[in-house]
C-alpha cells in the first residue's frame, strides 16, 4: 500500500522537493512544511497501533525515524554500519550490487514481542530493509511494517520483504 | 555553558537524561569511557525531554537552520528543526551528499577528517544552530561552524547533549556560544 495511490493532497508538494535524478531527500528537509507533512503522514498511519519500536537505518533513516518515534510514543533504535555501536551487538550481513555489507543492532535494545517499524528514506532492491527486518526478528520483535519516503518500483524491493507490509510516500 | 547553570538548575529532566546515558568503557579504544546515547533514545520520556529543552531554548530565537553533524546529530536535529519550523541541514562525511558541496577539513587525534554541506542548503544571513550528541575537543563542531559561516550564515549557538571535561569552563567555541545539557557519566555512578 502507498500513500500516493490515495492521492493525499500533501504528496504533490513533497514529491516536487525531491531531486528525482539522485533521489536526494536533503532538499525535502529544507522545506519545513513538506518535511513536517512527510512525518505527519507516517505518524497518522502508525499512531495508536501499539508500536513500541521505530528502527532507523543509518544514516538517512536517522533523519525520519526519531521524529516518528517521538510522536507515536515509541523508542528509537538505530541500525548501524559495523563497529559504530559501542555495546554488544547482533549483526546481519547482506548483499550489495558489488560485494557485501553488514547492519548491526545493540543487544537488549528490543525486547521479545515488541511491535516494530523499520524506517529508511528509500527502498531500492530491498536488501538493507531485509537485513533490518532480520535483526529485529532475531531479537524477537514483530515487524509490523517497513516505511520509506521513496520507492524505486522497478527494482522490485517489495518482493524481498517476504510478505511484510511496506509503505512508501511516493514512487 | 551547561543548562543547569543557565536557567535549568534543579530541573528534574536533566537528571533523567543523564541517567539514561550508558557508559561503555574502552570504546573505541582503551582508556575512553564512551558516552552511549542509544540508551537515551530507548527512553521515550528522556528523549522527548532532551528535544523539548532544546526546542524551548531555540523556538523564539528566529532560527531558520538546524545543522546536524553526521550521524548522531541526525538523531536529535530533525525533531528540533520540525518543532521550531526550521530547515534541517545534514553535515556529512565526504562523498555522501550527492550534490555540489563545500568541504571543511579538521584535525583528529591521528590524521584529519572532513565535513561537507550542500551548496545552497543555507542562504546568506540565515540564523543557524549546530547540533551533535557530544562535544569533546570541539574539532568537529569547529568545522561545522566554519562550513556554515562559509555559507554566510550566522551561527547563533552550538548545542550538544553531553559536554566533556575539555570544554568545561569554556562557554564558547570559535567565539560561538556552546549549550550543553549534561556532563559525562562516570562508571561509578552508572547502573
Amino acid at each position: 500500500m502507498s500513500a500516493y495511490r490515495d492521492e493525499d493532497p500533501r504528496i504533490h508538494d513533497i514529491k516536487t522537493r525531491i531531486r528525482i535524478m539522485f533521489q536526494d531527500i536533503t532538499t525535502l528537509l529544507l522545506n519545513p512544511k513538506a518535511f513536517k507533512d512527510t512525518i505527519d503522514l507516517f505518524v497518522e498511519r502508525y499512531k495508536g497501533k501499539n508500536i513500541s519500536v521505530v528502527a532507523g537505518i543509518e544514516a538517512r533513516g536517522f533523519i525520519f525515524g526519531p521524529p516518528i518515534a517521538l510522536a507515536i510514543g515509541a523508542k528509537f533504535v538505530p541500525l548501524r554500519k559495523p563497529r559504530k555501536l559501542p555495546g554488544e551487538v547482533i549483526s546481519e550481513k547482506y548483499i550489495l550490487e558489488y560485494g557485501r555489507d553488514c547492519l548491526e543492532m545493540h543487544v537488549g535494545a528490543v525486547k521479545s514481542g515488541e511491535r516494530a517499524l523499520v524506517v529508511d528514506d528509500l527502498i531500492a532492491t530491498g536488501g538493507t530493509l531485509c537485513a533490518a527486518m532480520n535483526l529485529l526478528e532475531r531479537a524477537g520483535a514483530e515487524v509490523v511494517e517497513c516505511a520509506c519516503v521513496i520507492e524505486l518500483p522497478d527494482l522490485k524491493g517489495r518482493e524481498r520483504l517476504n510478505g511484510k507490509p511496506f509503505q512508501a510516500t511516493m514512487p | 555553558m551547561f543548562a543547569a547553570e543557565n536557567g535549568l538548575k534543579g530541573d528534574p529532566r536533566l537528571q533523567g537524561i543523564s541517567e539514561a546515558i550508558r557508559v561503555v568503557p574502552h570504546f573505541p579504544k582503551p582508556g575512553i569511557m564512551f558516552q552511549d546515547i542509544t540508551t537515551l533514545l530507548l527512553d521515550h520520556k528522556a528523549f522527548k525531554d532532551t528535544v523539548d529543552i532544546f526546542v524551548d531554548r531555540y523556538r523564539d530565537m528566529d532560527i531558520s537552520v538546524v545543522a546536524g553533524v553526521e550521524a548522531r546529530g541526525f538523531m536529535f536535529g530533525p525533531a528540533i528543526a520540525l518543532a521550531i519550523g526550521a530547515k534541517f541541514v545534514p553535515l556529512r562525511k565526504p562523498r555522501k551528499l550527492p550534490g555540489e558541496v563545500i568541504s571543511e577539513a579538521y584535525e583528529l587525534e591521528y590524521g584529519t577528517d572532513c565535513l561537507e554541506v550542500h551548496v545552497g542548503a543555507v542562504e546568506p544571513g540565515e540564523r543557524a544552530i549546530v547540533i551533535d550528541d557530544l562535544v569533546a575537543t570541539g574539532g568537529t563542531l569547529s568545522a561545522a561552524i566554519r562550513l556554515l559561516e562559509r555559507s554566510e550564515a550566522e551561527v547563533v549557538e552550538c548545542a550538544c547533549v553531553i559536554g566533556l571535561r575539555e570544554v568545561k569552563g569554556q562557554c564558547r567555541l570559535n567565539g560561538k556560544p556552546l549549550y550543553i545539557l549534561v556532563e559525562p557519566r562516570q562508571i561509578e555512578n552508572c547502573c
